[in-house]
């Protein structure tokens, strides 16, 4: 029914699609699976008029169609169900459901008692039992993405694309979600499932197509396909496949015989983390595996107070670090690294030597003066140290490559003496030399005695990197790799095997 | 957080909880309680303050504001704001007090249709140019005031409403005894709560101020409901001016400065979100009339200065806001 052929699409020069084919059959859940950046939000905003191919075509019904705005897409019967529920959460359910298109009364005003009972037949058909003249904010996420379906429906979609719509939904309402679909499916509406919790898959779809690195990797049928040979695909090995050497610019193991200066215990954050515990000594790169979504980013975060813990404690050299402030955190010495520093770290129009100050600015200031040279001789100190090749220190962060924006990020953080350093995936996005060099700059931090954690998705980083790998499934500790026990199999055979245990998990 | 999906409810009411619903109540009806309670004290406090005179006086008086304040309501409602109001109102009185003298349909039609063009070339800049409303209309606060001045002599000349000339009636005269600009507000307002609550137009212009990325994943049309929107409030920003020169017989120059602030302040304590959304059009006119009464009451106290006024307004509108936030944090429980 909606079909692509040889889709590509590139931005700046990175294929971010190469030649996809991809096609949905009426009444099918299709399930697209990859990691972060194989390509699924790019093939999904494709398909729904987002952006366009640069080239390749797309078929809806047989004809070819090519969508200018994602409006065009709605017309044409393709609905879009996001992580985020793109509805108006001051409106009412009946409201949502029909917004643009309300009845009309013989005078032209909106119908409101019709409007009401329509919406209220509508999700009734659904199975769910709502009111619908509530305000959509005051229901749960599941209900909200549920009425996002009924709209979808509404509008008589002919395929529904759902991107995470369970990421942040509880198990309930998870299982209310999926019924909703199987009777969308039933009715010969085509469904697309993009979900980061590998079990839904097998719960939900018929088929599956995997992508990596733009291309398409794998189509099939979903219950051919195991867990592990899932995982394979998307992370590109063969499951047999020993661990290779020297892949990184790694090093050996760093000593770990001191007290741990990081400890976490019992991390949980709502519907993300279920009691995360971790330990990192000095001079130990801790590496933390598990696939996307099973709560690595999250569980940094909650210890830099980045992200609202229900309960659990953090320790930094012995001493309790107050929960939920980022403030406390710097203090008692935690640096994070985020994942995506575009948006969460640096300013790409400072120079490199005030993006460096930034974190400084507090301590090398006197009533609201700051000590320009004092911060000068600091950042030309960090320059060097981390080899930054910029023309000079006034030259914008903008006009570096991602690999010195990387490093500039890095100084930043050193800036502020930490003894903690979380990296959440420090290389991504950057070239292959600059990778090995921020690697060989991680290796030497934790030689001079910084707490590491690194986060990554690649295996080879871990392996090599870390001197420890802790698994997470699902938010919670479900292994842990001691340094003799480390090799690429091995860690694949425990992000598959926390995969497999799911399967009569807690869902 | 997944009630309603264990209990089946009746579907008469809103299924929030009870908490939720009396923090919406108070919050769309807050205004309506704090003007009762004023009037009430008001009423037994001062022997003037409840005649059918004084009362009439401040229906008539709030009325020009209720007019602007209609505009801005639906402006902020699409999370816009508009700051030319003001502006506007002085400009439409003086095009109407000098259109007068060319005869009845100019003074009515010449100020609707420079102010309507300023709200139109204003909403076609922000919607399609995705310029902040606060800048642009501030550009047409300063244009409209300069504008002003020109037509003006700076300000210098005030024309006059011809005596005898029709153009007077329109507030001047009365019908069952109340002042027609009251008749004129009652009728707008019901159009306009009709407008917002039974149209899809007014239900794009919530959904905008809810969630315009929604919006417009939605299909809805958000670049012509905004420019409808500032066109509407240039247009009953110019006609309050226009109502206000046919009061007062004259185009008076000095009109309208601060008064965009003073009609924010009565859009936001009537219940509307600044942020946009949610609010109601009645909930305006009420905040329009609290301001109002406000001024009346300190009037009444002889002794008291009346810049009382703006000191006991502006603490209420802090009161007011901070409340609102409140309600809005209890309703999302």
């Amino acid at each position: 029914m909606l079909e692509t052929e040889g889709v590509t699409k590139s931005f700046g020069g990175v294929h971010a699609l190469r030649g996809v084919d991809f096609s949905l059959a009426q009444g099918e859940i299709h399930a697209l699976v990859g990691e972060n950046g194989a390509g699924k939000s790019t093939l999904i905003k494709v398909l729904t008029g987002v952006y366009r191919p640069d080239e390749g075509t797309i078929r809806f019904d047989g004809r070819e169609v090519s969508f200018h705005r994602p409006a065009d897409a709605q017309r044409a019967g393709i609905s879009t169900i996001y992580q985020e529920v793109n509805l108006v959460p001051l409106l009412s359910v009946a409201r949502n459901i029909f917004l643009g298109r309300e009845p009309r009364t013989r005078l032209g005003l909106v119908d409101v008692a019709a409007m009401n009972r329509r919406a209220a037949e509508l999700v009734g058909s659904l199975g769910i039992d709502i009111d619908v003249t509530a305000d959509l904010g005051t229901l749960g996420l599941g209900i909200q993405q549920m009425v996002a379906l009924a709209r979808a429906v509404s509008v008589d979609s002919r395929v529904v694309i759902m991107d995470e719509p369970t990421s942040s939904l509880e198990a309930k309402e998870v299982a209310t979600l999926f019924d909703v679909a199987r009777t969308l499916a039933a009715r010969g509406v085509g469904l697309v499932f993009v979900s980061h919790r590998l079990d839904e898959l097998w719960q939900l779809c018929d088929r599956v197509t995997v992508l990596r690195d733009g291309r398409r990797v794998h189509s099939g049928s979903m219950a051919e396909l195991d867990r592990l040979g899932l995982i394979a695909h998307m992370l590109g090995r063969e499951v047999a496949e020993v661990a290779r050497e020297g892949a990184t610019e790694f090093g050996d193991t760093h000593r770990r015989d001191q007290e741990p200066v990081l400890t976490a215990h019992g991390l949980q954050v709502r519907n993300r983390l279920h009691g995360v515990d971790l330990a990192v000594r000095p001079g130990e790169v801790l590496g933390l595996g598990g696939l996307l979504g099973s709560g690595r980013s999250e569980t940094v975060k909650a210890v830099y107070g980045a992200l609202p813990v229900r309960s659990g404690s953090v320790h930094v050299g012995g001493r309790p670090v107050r929960p939920n402030s980022v403030p406390h955190a710097l203090r008692a010495g935690v640096a994070l690294l985020s994942e995506d520093r575009k948006a969460e770290g640096i300013i790409a129009d400072l120079s490199v030597r005030d993006n460096i100050a930034l974190a400084v600015l507090p301590r090398f200031s006197r009533g609201g003066l700051v000590a320009e040279k004092r911060i000068d001789a600091l950042v030309e100190t960090f320059v060097r140290r981390l080899r930054i090749k910029a023309a000079s220190p006034q030259q914008k962060v903008r006009e570096l490559s991602g690999g010195n924006q990387q490093k500039v990020l890095i100084a930043r953080w050193l800036c502020t003496e930490p003894k903690v350093f979380l990296l959440d995936e420090p290389t991504r996005g950057i070239d292959v030399g600059a990778k090995a060099e921020v690697q060989a700059l991680i290796d030497e931090l934790a030689e001079q005695g910084l707490a590491v954690v690194l986060i990554s998705s690649e295996m080879d980083e871990l392996v090599e990197g870390a001197d420890r790998v802790v698994v997470l499934r699902d938010g919670a500790v479900s292994g842990e790799l001691s340094e003799d026990r480390k090799t690429s199999a091995a860690l694949l055979a425990a992000l598959a095997g926390a995969a497999a245990e799911e399967e009569g998990g807690d869902e | 957080m997944t009630t309603a999906l264990e209990s089946p409810r009746p579907r008469g009411r809103s299924g929030a909880s009870g908490r939720a619903r009396l923090a919406r109540l108070a919050q769309r009806q807050g205004a309506l309680v704090i003007l009762a309670l004023v009037v009430l004290v008001a009423t037994f406090t001062f022997d003037s303050f409840g005649t059918a005179g004084n009362l009439e006086n401040i229906a008539l008086q709030a009325s020009f504001l209720a007019v602007v304040a209609l505009g801005m309501t639906f402006v902020i409602m699409s999370g816009g704001i508009d700051l030319s109001v003001g502006s506007v109102f002085a400009l439409g009185g003086v095009l109407a007090a000098w259109g007068a003298g060319h005869g009845t349909w100019v003074a009515l039609l010449l100020p609707l249709g420079v102010c309507g063009l300023i709200g139109l070339v204003q909403g076609l800049v922000i919607a399609r140019g995705g310029l902040p409303p606060f800048i642009v209309t501030l550009a047409g606060l300063l244009f409209a005031r300069g504008l002003l001045l020109l037509i003006s002599d700076e300000g210098a000349t005030t024309y006059k409403v011809p005596p005898g000339s029709a153009f007077r009636e329109l507030a001047q005269g009365s019908f069952l005894g109340i002042g027609y600009p009251v008749w004129i507000v009652a009728v707008a307002f019901a159009a306009g709560g009709l407008v917002l609550h039974r149209t899809s137009y007014g239900s794009t212009v919530l959904a905008i101020g809810g969630q315009e990325d929604a919006a417009d994943l939605m299909g809805l049309a958000v670049l012509r409901t905004k420019v409808i929107a500032y066109t509407a409030s240039g247009m009953l920003a110019g006609f309050g001016g226009l109502l206000m020169a046919s009061y007062t017989s004259s185009g008076v120059t000095i009109l309208g400065v601060g008064t965009e602030l003073e009609v924010i302040a009565a859009v936001v304590l009537g219940g509307t979100l600044l942020t946009g959304g949610a609010g109601t059009v009645l909930g305006s006119l009420v905040g329009v009339l609290l301001l109002q009464v406000i001024r009346n009451v300190i009037n009444q106290i002889g002794s008291l200065d009346s810049n009382w006024q703006a000191v006991i307004s502006g603490t209420i509108l802090l009161v007011v806001v901070t409340l609102q936030r409140w309600l809005a944090t209890v309703q999302r429980e």
